[in-house]
């Protein structure tokens, strides 16, 4: 049985982004649904301790943050005697909020918080801030060290992204069909960029779990929630295949494992399952686009046994789709990398020497791989000191520090 | 509803454009005008002569002095605005849209503060 701080706390993850969505609805500022939202955990934590967890923890939660928000309004107001922004809220919120119960919950809440957290007038900094504040609950100290800067400095990130909602009338709403794919790239970018964060940090251990795991929990929900958009499945399947190597990427004393090295019992069969099935949705719905393809990507590396039995020709073909729909010199890097094992490392070295990508350091670590195995070790070891240069990651540095060696020797 | 300014930005040595576009882009902006007045979202809009134009005033040491302008010298400058009424930020950045194509230059929205804005209001924003 998990004590009561325990329930506390796992509801607080599950439910807190669909709470505040409700009540920011209810109260129409962002500032004001949060402090109520956090008061009724607070409360909760007493109350729950008493009478154990509510049948519908969630429902509860807004109940007691609609209260506690007005009785708060209510204090305030008399407080000042001019008529203040309290009162206009309390005019427009009902006096003695009832009941509300798990079925008054509206989907169309959280998918309008996610598209006002990523809405392009605010910078990408402020909306992934935003988004993990607001949907995911973190708190700032829990954001500002997966983000390593200072937490004054993401405080100062989220008052102002606040702010801006406020001043410039950015609207809660969910965009109009022809708004919709540029608003929502903007809204799949901001996951996968949790999600890469903390799958590489840029510094400190190679893995930050929480923000992976955050990143997987948002884009299921978006994914109920647009259960129609294929490009929102091909994140969510994208991030689980990534996910199910997790375990196999790090060693156990923290270092970086390639794909070639990994364990592949170590993969999660559940969730490389639950990966294919979403990328075979996506196939059957024949609209690609490049989280699909990056999602077919990673299925056909799933699927593959070992590493010989891996399907490069297949894999190959989707980078080349890839480098229609969404071409980069980084997609030609990785594709380059499937060229090396269908037409050999010369090959992938001539297309590799021509991208523009000297201050990537998987550019240089690639050039290494593609040198050592064509016997260049002077060559390969110079390319390993540039990646080697480039990465703040201490597991990627230590990795490439060892590759370094083995050309040196 | 709220108002916000759609400033136009042009290099402030004059647009960059050939005689034939600059008409195109006047009779654009002409046409899109008449499209904001017809919606009704329409409160003033007007293009402004060259920064060298300009004069400075100010208060110094007692005095008022005035000076050749721009206040500030910058490589670009407001070569006009729009004042729109807008129900939000979404709605005016559809006008600029299409402002910015018209103008063939960038276009920045900026809400006007509210007329019952407190001075706390003010103060707390200004950190």
């Amino acid at each position: 049985m998990p004590t009561p701080t325990e329930a506390v706390a796992s509801v607080f993850r599950a439910e807190y982004g669909r709470c505040v969505a409700t009540l920011i609805r209810f109260l129409g500022d962002i500032d004001i649904a949060e402090e109520a939202v956090q008061d009724a955990f607070t409360v909760a934590v007493s109350s729950w301790a008493d009478g154990g967890v509510p049948p519908n923890p969630g429902a509860w939660i807004v109940t007691t943050a609609r209260r506690r928000a007005i009785d708060r309004l209510r204090r305030e107001s008399q407080r000042d005697a001019k008529e203040s922004a309290a009162d206009r809220l309390i005019a427009v919120t009902s006096p003695t909020p009832s009941e509300f119960r798990e079925e008054d919950f509206v989907p169309d809440d959280r998918l309008r918080l996610m598209f006002t957290c990523c809405h392009p007038a605010l910078n990408r900094d402020a909306q992934v801030a935003l988004t993990l504040r607001l949907l995911g609950g973190l708190e700032t100290p829990e954001i500002a060290r997966a983000f390593l800067i200072p937490e004054a400095t993401l405080a100062q990130r989220l008052v102002r992204a606040k702010r801006k909602i406020r001043d410039a009338g950015i609207p809660y709403r969910v965009p109009t069909a022809a708004e919709l794919p540029d608003r929502l790239r903007s809204v799949l970018a901001v996951l996968y960029l949790v999600y890469n964060e903390g799958y590489t940090s840029t510094s400190g251990p190679l893995v930050r779990t929480e923000l992976c795991r955050e990143a997987v929990r948002l884009a299921r929900v978006l994914a109920d929630l647009m259960p129609d958009e294929p490009e929102v499945r091909g994140l969510l399947g994208l991030l689980l295949l990534l996910e199910s190597r997790a375990v196999a990427r790090v060693s156990p004393s923290g270092g970086l494992v390639l794909l070639v090295d990994q364990d592949r019992t170590l993969w999660s069969s559940a969730l490389i399952e639950e990966g294919q099935a979403l990328v075979r949705w996506c196939l059957r719905r024949g609209a690609p686009g490049p989280y699909q393809i990056q999602a077919a990507i990673n299925a056909v590396h799933s699927s593959a046994g070992s590493l010989a039995e891996t399907d490069w020709r297949q894999i190959l073909a989707l980078y080349d789709q890839l480098m229609i729909v969404a071409p980069s010199d980084v997609v030609a890097l990785n594709r380059a990398v499937a060229l090396a094992e269908v037409s050999g490392p010369a090959a992938a070295l001539t297309v590799v020497d021509e991208l523009d990508l000297g201050s990537y350091y998987l550019f240089h670590a690639t050039r290494g791989e593609l040198l050592r195995r064509l016997g260049r070790s002077a060559d390969a070891a110079a390319a390993y000191s540039a990646a080697r240069a480039l990465t703040a990651n201490p597991a990627e540095q230590e990795f490439l520090s060892a590759r370094l060696a083995s050309v040196s020797s | 509803m709220s108002q916000y300014l759609l400033s136009v930005w042009h290099p402030s040595t004059g647009p960059d454009l050939s005689a034939e576009q600059m008409q195109q882009s006047f009779a654009d902006v002409g046409a899109l005008n008449d499209k904001m007045q017809a919606a009704g979202v329409w409160v003033f809009a007007n293009g402004l002569r060259n920064p060298d134009s300009a004069t400075v005033v100010r208060v110094s040491g007692g005095d008022i002095l005035v000076t050749d302008g721009p206040y500030i010298e910058t490589k670009e400058s407001i070569g006009g605005f729009w004042v729109l009424d807008c129900p939000n930020l979404d709605a005016a950045l559809d006008w600029a849209k299409q402002a910015t194509v018209a103008c063939r230059v960038p276009v920045e929205v900026r809400p006007f503060q509210p007329d019952d804005i407190t001075i706390e209001e003010i103060l707390a924003d200004a950190d």
